[in-house]
C-alpha cells in the first residue's frame, strides 16, 4: 500500500504560490483543496486562527468574506484597475475615494481590488461609519474584514502600525445623492482623514471610482420610511423597491478603480495637523484631484454597461 | 527598614494571594490583610485583621501599625460575593471612601496601589479600537461593578491631589482569568449553553490571574505614578472563546438579552448584568503600551493562553479538544490523499 502523502495545509495560499503544473490542470487538485477546506473547517471549529485588536480575521475574510465580492468584481461589473503601482507595496498610506452607489459596493470592490490585483495582496482596513458598527451582522462582518470605526485614534493607530487605510469622507452624503448629482463629490467631512495622515507622515492616494454611481440609480429618497426605519436614507430607484429582491439586484455598470499619484505628507511638520487652515487647504486638494480624475475618466468612458 | 502593607479584601482569591506573595518578599517587613470575612485560605506569612473598611476603625489599622504602603483590591465585581447590589455598592464605594480618609490622615503613609478594572472604559459602538489610559469613555458605565470602578477611581484621583507626596497608582485590568479564580465571565463560560447577542461578536481581553498579581507586585514595589492598562496581548473574538471552551452557543436577539440575563441570574446559574451584557455586545480592547514601557510590566500569558488555561484547569473543552480535531482532520486529509493516488 502506497503511503499518504503529505499535503500542505495552507488556506492563505494564492492562486501565484501554487505550482504551475497545478495552474495548468485548472488551479490545485481537488483533493488538496479539500484538505485545505477541511483545514481551514477544523481551525474554524475548534477557534484555532488568529484576530487582531481591530477584529480583523484575515483567514475568513480571504478565504470566505471575499468569495462572494469576486465574480461580482470580475464578471458583473468587469472591475478595471489603474494606477496600482501608486499603491505601496508596504508602510502606512491612505486610500481617500469618491463614495457612490446607494450601498457602499464601491468600498468593497476597492478592498478586493487591493488584496486581489495589487503585488503586495494588501489588506484595505476601511473606516466606517458608526451607524455600521452599530447594525447587527454587518457590524460583526465588518470588523472582521477589518474595517473600524472612523475615528482619528483608529486611523493613527492602523496608519503607525504600516496598514493601508481606506476612506470615504462623503460618507452617507456621497452614497445617499441622488442620481441627477452622479460623479459631483459632496462634502470632504471635517478633513479628520487628513490630520491623520499629517500626524503619521502617511501618504494620501486620491482614488477615483467611476461606475458605482450607475449600480443603484436613486431616483428619490423616501425620507419618512428612513426616519422610520432608522437610516440615513431609503432608497427609491427604478427596481427597487418596486421588483422586491431582484430590485437590489445592482445594474451591472462598467468600473474603473483609478488610484491617483500619491499626495506625500513626510516633508510636512506633523505639528500642522492642528492648524486648521493646512487641514482645509489639503482636504480641498484632495477632493479636488479625485474630482478632476472623476471628470477625466467620465470623458474617456464610451459607454455606461459596454466594454 | 523594609514596608508595612495593608491588602484590603484578603480573604477572596486574589487578594489573599497577592497578600501571601506580598509577605514573601525581602523588602517587606510585614502585610497586614483586612477584609470582612475571615480568610478562607492560607495567608502565609501575612497577618490578617478582621475589619471592615467601611468602618473609621480601619484608621486605627492604619496607624497602629504603622502602614506605608495600601493595595486597594476591595472592590467586589459581583452581587452574589457581597450579598446583593446594595451591599456591593456599599462595600465599594462607601469602602473606599473611608479607606481613602484613613490613608489621607496616616502620617506613615507613602504608596497607594488601586486595582481597578478596564471597565470603566464602558463599552459602545462607537469606541474606538483600542483605548489608551489618556481617552476618555464614549459610553460610559451607568451600572454596576463598571459604575462602581469608575467612582473608586474618582475617589483615587481626589485623594492624590491632596496627598501629592503619596504615590498612587492605579492598574486597570482586563477581565482575569485563572484555574483558580471564580468571576462572573469564567462562570459565563462554564455555562453548557451560552447565551451570545445575535448579530455581535465581541472583542475580549484576558489578563492571567498570576500575572494580574504580578503586575500588582510590580506597582506595589516600584514607585511608578500613574494609571496604567494591564491585560494579555492580543484578543479572542468571543465565538473564538466559546469554541475554544468547547460551547455551545445560543444567540438571543439584542432586545430579548436583558429578560434571558435576568432569568439566569435568578435561577443563579451567572450574573448577567446590563453591563456585562454590553461587553458581550460589544467588546473592549485597551492598548497596553504604558504597562511595558513606563510600568515595565510584561505579562507571561497571552489573552489566548490564559484564557486556555483556565479552559484546561476546568476540563471544559472535553467534547473536542484541539488534539483531537487536529488528529480527525489529519485522518481525513490522509484518506483523501490515498483516495486522490488511487485514483491518479
Amino acid at each position: 500500500m502506497p503511503k499518504a502523502r503529505v499535503i500542505p495545509i495552507d488556506s492563505r495560499k494564492r492562486l501565484e504560490e501554487v505550482p504551475p503544473a497545478d495552474i495548468a490542470e485548472g488551479g490545485p487538485a481537488w483533493d488538496e483543496r479539500v484538505a485545505s477546506a477541511v483545514g481551514f473547517l477544523r481551525r474554524r471549529i475548534t477557534g484555532d486562527y488568529e484576530v487582531d485588536e481591530f477584529g480583523f480575521d484575515p483567514e475568513l475574510t480571504d478565504s470566505v468574506l471575499m468569495a462572494p465580492l469576486r465574480p461580482l468584481f470580475h464578471s458583473w461589473f468587469r472591475v478595471e484597475v489603474r494606477g496600482l503601482e501608486n499603491v505601496p507595496a508596504d508602510g502606512g498610506a491612505l486610500v481617500v475615494a469618491n463614495h457612490s452607489g446607494t450601498v457602499a459596493l464601491d468600498a468593497l470592490m476597492t478592498q478586493l481590488a487591493l488584496l486581489d490585483e495589487h503585488p503586495a495582496h494588501r489588506h484595505l482596513r476601511m473606516l466606517g461609519a458608526d451607524l455600521v458598527f452599530r447594525t447587527p451582522f454587518v457590524g460583526e462582518i465588518s470588523r472582521k474584514a477589518g474595517h473600524t470605526l472612523a475615528c482619528n485614534p483608529d486611523a493613527e493607530r492602523l496608519l503607525r502600525r504600516g496598514e493601508l487605510v481606506g476612506v470615504w469622507p462623503e460618507g452617507f452624503k456621497g452614497i445617499g445623492k441622488p442620481f441627477s448629482e452622479r460623479y459631483k463629490l459632496q462634502r470632504f467631512g471635517r478633513g479628520g482623514f487628513v490630520a491623520a495622515a499629517l500626524r503619521t507622515s502617511s501618504p494620501i492616494i486620491p482614488t477615483a471610482i467611476v461606475g458605482a454611481e450607475e449600480t443603484y440609480p436613486m431616483l428619490a429618497n423616501a425620507s419618512w420610511v428612513a426616519r422610520v426605519l432608522g437610516l440615513p436614507y431609503f432608497p427609491l430607484t427604478p427596481t427597487f423597491p418596486w421588483l422586491g429582491p431582484l430590485g437590489m439586484v445592482p445594474l451591472p455598470s462598467k468600473w474603473i478603480i483609478e488610484f491617483g499619484e500619491p499626495i506625500r505628507t513626510d516633508a510636512l511638520d506633523p505639528a500642522i495637523a492642528d492648524d486648521p487652515m493646512t487641514v482645509f487647504d489639503l482636504t480641498d486638494q484632495v477632493r479636488e484631484t479625485i474630482q478632476q480624475s472623476l471628470y477625466q475618466l467620465l470623458v474617456s468612458r464610451r459607454s455606461v454597461f459596454g466594454d | 527598614m523594609g514596608r508595612v502593607v495593608l491588602v484590603t479584601g484578603a480573604s477572596r482569591h486574589l487578594g489573599g494571594t497577592l497578600a501571601r506573595r506580598l509577605a514573601e518578599l525581602p523588602d517587606v517587613d510585614r502585610v497586614v490583610g483586612v477584609d470582612v470575612v475571615p480568610p478562607s485560605h492560607d495567608l502565609g506569612l501575612a497577618d490578617f485583621v478582621r475589619a471592615d473598611i467601611r468602618n473609621p476603625v480601619i484608621g486605627h489599622v492604619l496607624s497602629s501599625s504603622e502602614i506605608d504602603t495600601v493595595v486597594h483590591m476591595g472592590v467586589i465585581a459581583t452581587p452574589r460575593q457581597a450579598g446583593g447590589r446594595t451591599v456591593m455598592k456599599e462595600i465599594n464605594v462607601i469602602g473606599t471612601m473611608q479607606l481613602l480618609a484613613a490613608c489621607q490622615k496616616s502620617s506613615t503613609m507613602r504608596k497607594l496601589v488601586v486595582k481597578s478594572s478596564t471597565s470603566v472604559y464602558g463599552s459602545g459602538p462607537r469606541d474606538p479600537a483600542m483605548f489608551s489610559e489618556g481617552m476618555d469613555p464614549r459610553d460610559a458605565p451607568r451600572s454596576g461593578w463598571a459604575k462602581d470602578n469608575v467612582e473608586v477611581e474618582g475617589y483615587v484621583r481626589g485623594f492624590s491631589r491632596r496627598r501629592p507626596d503619596v504615590t498612587v497608582t492605579t492598574l486597570r485590568l482586563a477581565n482575569i482569568v485563572g484555574p483558580r479564580l471564580t468571576t462572573a465571565m469564567t462562570d459565563y463560560f462554564s455555562l453548557p449553553v451560552v447565551p451570545t447577542v445575535l448579530g455581535h461578536d465581541a472583542r475580549l481581553q484576558f489578563v492571567h490571574e498570576d500575572d494580574s498579581i504580578d503586575a500588582i507586585i510590580r506597582a506595589t514595589v516600584d514607585d511608578v505614578p500613574g494609571t496604567f492598562n494591564v491585560s494579555g496581548d492580543g484578543v479572542l473574538m468571543l465565538s473564538q472563546a466559546i469554541r475554544r471552551a468547547g460551547r455551545a452557543t445560543l444567540p438571543i436577539a439584542a432586545p430579548f438579552m436583558p429578560a434571558v440575563g435576568g432569568m439566569m441570574r435568578r435561577m443563579g446559574v451567572a450574573d448577567f448584568s446590563s453591563e456585562q451584557v454590553r461587553y458581550l455586545t460589544w467588546g473592549r480592547v485597551v492598548d497596553t503600551a504604558r504597562m511595558r514601557s513606563t510600568l515595565g510590566f510584561e505579562p507571561e500569558y497571552s489573552t489566548l493562553e490564559a484564557f486556555d488555561d483556565f479552559v484546561a484547569a476546568r476540563g471544559l473543552n472535553s467534547m473536542l479538544p484541539p488534539e483531537r480535531a487536529a488528529a480527525i482532520e489529519a485522518t481525513v486529509v490522509d484518506l483523501l490523499g490515498r483516495g486522490g493516488e488511487r485514483s491518479a
